[in-house]
C-alpha cells in the first residue's frame, strides 16, 4: 500500500510510522485516523489547507498531545503517550508553526540548549552549537539576543537548535512560511543539505513550488483526513487535492 | 559557495572565549566593592551601620534565592517566607529543645526545606503562572498560622534562644559585637551567589533559563519540564533556609507574627524585580536599595514608619515597571553580555 520509491535501498522498515492518528475537540475532529510512514533518510511533505490537522498531527507525534487513538512509531518501537522530553531524547527534533526563541538567551545559548542534550560539557556544548549556527547560516547573529532577530533568522535559529540535539528525524513547521521571497531558496537549499547529511524530514509547507522540489513523497490532509499519499506528481494530480487547494465543493465539506 | 568563508568564520567563533570577561570598569568596581565589604566593620563600628549590612546581606541572599525559582525558572512564588521559617525554626527548636548546634540546624533546616519544596512544587507547579502564585501565596499564609497555633514550637508566642555564653561559634550566638554575625552573613550571602553564578553557567541553568522562557519549545529539546521545576525550586527553598537559620541566631527571638509574614514573601520579590530578576546581581542591587529605605523611613517617621516604607516601595516597582522593567542593573549589563559589534563580519 505504502508507495516506497527505491531510495537509494530504503525497502527496510521505516522510521516514523503513524497509525490511525486520531484527535478530537469535543466533535471536531482535528486527526481523523491518519496513517502514514516515513522511510530513512526521505523527505516527506505535509500539505493541506489551513486547519486541515498538519500542526496537530506534529503535536501528536512528538507528544504535545495525547492521542485519543492509533499509535506512533520510531524505528519499531511504540512511543506513544511519551512525554515530549523523552520523544526528543530519541532523536526527534521539531519546530514550531508559532516560533519559540528562549528571548532572553543570546542566538549562541539558544542552540547551545539543543547540544545540551546530548552533552554536558558546555565547551562542547558551545562548538556542536556554532556549528549548527554556521550550517544555517546564522553565525554573524551569534552574540544577539534571540528576540533581536528577524523572522527569518528565527526560523534558522529554531533550526539549529533542533539540529544541534543532533536528531535522526526532524519535523518542520512551515520553514518558508511568512518569510522574504528572497530567502526561500537558501532555505531550501538549507533542508536538501539536511537530507544529504542523512537526516530524515518531516516539513509541512504551503509554497507547492518548494514542495515539489523537496519531497520524496507527500501526504495530502484535508479536515483531519488523509485525502492522498504518494509520489509528489501523483498526490498534486489527485482529484481530491486538486478540489481542496482549488476551492470548488470544499467549503461546504 | 561561501563555504570557505563559512568555514573560518566558524574557526573564529569556536576560537572565543566560552564566557566573555566582563569590561574592565565592572571589574574594577566589582573588586572595590569586595574590599569594602571585607573591611566594612573595621571602617563603621557602629552596632546601626553593621546591622544596615548585614540586613542586607542576608536580604541580598533571600532575594537571590527567589531569583533561582523566578528569576531563572520563571515561576513566581510568593510565599518564599515558608522556607525562611523552616531555616529558622529548625535550627531553633533544636538548639531550644535538644542543645543541637545551630550549625547542624542548618543543614537540617535546608534539607527540610529542599523536602517542603518538593511537597509544595509536585501538586502546585503543574499549575499556570498566575494559579502557582496564588496556590504558593496562600501556602505560605497557612504555614504562618499552624505555627502560631503549634505549642511545640512555641505557638505564637514564639521562641526564645537561650543565650550561651561558653561557646560562641558552635551555638552561633556573640553578645559582644555585631562583627561575627557581619562576616557569617557576608559568607552566607558569598556563597548564595557562587551557587547561582555556576548555575547560570551551567547545563542546569541553562535549561532552567530555556523552560522560563519557552517550556515547550525546551520539552521539544528534551527537557523534563516538571523535572526542572521542582529542582529550580529546591535549591532556591534550601538558600532561603540558610538566611532563615543566620537571622534567627542573629535575633534570637522568633515572633511568627514577623518572622513568617506574608509581608518578607513580598518584599523578596520586589528587590529582585527592581534590581533586575534573572541576573546575577539584581538582587544584592534591590537589597542595597531597599533595605536602607526601609530602616531609614522606620527612624524618620518613627512607629508609622513602617507602612511608609511600603508606600516607598510601591511607587518604586511601578517605576521600575514603567521605566526600566529588566531592572536597574540592567542599565549597566546590557552590553556586557552580548559583546557589542565584536562578533559582526
Amino acid at each position: 500500500m505504502s508507495t516506497t520509491r527505491d531510495m537509494g535501498g530504503t525497502s527496510k522498515s521505516p522510521l516514523l510510522t503513524v497509525e490511525g492518528a486520531t484527535k478530537r475537540y469535543g466533535g471536531l475532529a482535528a486527526n481523523d485516523g491518519i496513517t502514514f510512514d516515513v522511510q530513512e533518510g526521505e523527505i516527506l511533505g505535509i500539505i493541506g489547507p489551513n486547519g486541515a490537522g498538519k500542526s496537530t498531527l506534529f503535536d501528536l507525534i512528538t507528544g504535545f498531545q495525547p492521542l485519543d487513538s492509533g499509535r506512533v512509531r520510531l524505528a519499531g518501537h511504540d512511543i506513544t503517550g511519551l512525554r515530549p522530553d523523552r520523544i526528543a531524547a530519541l532523536g526527534v527534533a521539531r519546530t514550531f508553526q508559532k516560533l519559540k526563541p528562549f528571548t532572553d538567551l543570546t542566538v549562541t545559548e539558544n542552540v547551545m540548549v539543543g547540544a545540551l542534550a546530548r552533552t554536558a560539557n558546555m565547551k562542547a556544548a558551545r562548538d556542536q552549537a556554532l556549528e549548527a549556527l554556521a550550517f544555517v547560516d546564522l553565525l554573524e547573529k551569534r552574540n544577539h539576543f534571540a528576540r533581536e532577530l528577524s523572522t527569518g533568522q528565527r526560523k534558522r535559529l529554531e533550526l539549529a537548535r533542533g539540529l544541534a540535539m543532533q536528531p535522526r528525524l526532524i519535523l518542520m513547521d512551515e520553514v518558508t512560511g511568512g518569510v522574504d521571497q528572497r530567502t526561500i531558496p537558501g532555505l531550501v537549499d538549507l533542508v536538501l543539505e539536511l537530507k544529504a547529511n542523512g537526516v530524515t524530514i518531516v516539513t509541512i509547507e504551503h509554497n507547492m513550488e518548494v514542495m515539489m522540489r523537496i519531497a520524496d513523497r507527500i501526504l495530502a490532509l484535508y479536515a483531519g483526513r488523509r485525502i492522498a499519499f504518494g509520489l509528489p506528481a501523483e498526490v498534486r494530480s489527485d482529484a481530491k487535492v486538486v478540489d481542496a487547494y482549488l476551492g470548488g465543493t470544499v467549503d461546504a465539506a | 559557495m561561501a563555504s570557505d568563508h563559512r568555514a573560518r568564520m566558524l574557526e573564529l567563533a569556536k576560537a572565543e572565549t566560552v564566557w566573555p570577561g566582563p569590561p574592565l570598569w565592572s571589574m574594577g568596581l566589582g573588586l572595590a566593592l569586595a574590599g569594602l565589604l571585607l573591611i566594612y566593620p573595621f571602617l563603621f563600628t557602629s552596632p546601626f551601620a553593621q546591622h544596615l549590612v548585614i540586613l542586607i546581606l542576608l536580604y541580598a541572599l533571600m532575594a537571590q534565592s527567589w531569583n533561582v525559582v523566578a528569576g531563572l525558572a520563571g515561576m513566581i512564588c510568593l510565599g518564599h517566607v515558608m522556607f525562611f521559617g523552616i531555616g529558622a525554626y529548625s535550627a531553633s527548636v533544636l538548639f531550644v529543645k535538644y542543645e543541637v548546634s545551630p550549625w547542624i540546624g542548618l543543614v537540617v533546616g535546608m534539607v527540610l526545606s529542599a523536602l517542603a519544596a518538593i511537597a509544595v512544587g509536585v501538586p502546585t507547579l503543574r499549575l499556570r503562572g498566575h494559579y502557582f502564585a496564588i496556590a504558593t501565596l496562600l501556602i505560605g499564609a497557612s504555614v504562618q498560622i499552624i505555627v502560631q497555633r503549634w505549642d511545640w514550637v512555641g505557638a505564637a508566642s514564639g521562641l526564645y534562644i537561650p543565650i550561651d555564653r561558653t561557646s560562641p561559634w558552635l551555638s552561633l550566638q556573640f553578645h559582644r559585637s555585631k562583627v561575627p554575625y557581619y562576616y557569617l552573613a557576608l559568607g552566607a550571602a558569598a556563597l548564595g551567589y557562587l551557587v547561582v553564578w555556576w548555575l547560570r553557567r551551567s547545563r542546569l541553568g541553562f535549561r532552567l533559563q530555556a523552560m522560563r522562557d519557552e517550556p515547550e519549545a525546551a520539552a521539544s529539546l528534551g527537557i523534563a519540564i516538571a523535572r526542572h521545576k521542582v529542582i529550580a525550586f529546591m535549591i532556591s527553598a534550601a538558600m532561603m533556609s540558610v538566611a532563615g537559620t543566620f537571622y534567627a541566631q542573629y535575633v534570637l527571638v522568633l515572633d511568627p507574627e514577623r518572622l513568617l509574614s506574608a509581608e518578607i514573601s513580598i518584599i523578596v520579590v520586589l528587590m529582585t524585580v527592581l534590581g533586575g530578576s534573572g541576573t546575577l546581581w539584581g538582587p544584592a542591587l534591590g537589597a542595597a536599595i531597599l533595605i536602607p529605605l526601609s530602616e531609614y523611613t522606620r527612624i524618620w517617621a518613627g512607629g508609622t514608619g513602617r507602612t511608609v516604607d511600603l508606600m516607598i516601595y510601591g511607587v518604586l516597582i511601578l517605576a521600575v515597571c514603567m521605566w526600566r522593567p529588566s531592572g536597574i542593573i540592567s542599565l549597566l549589563s546590557e552590553g556586557i553580555r552580548r559583546r557589542g559589534g565584536k562578533g559582526a563580519a
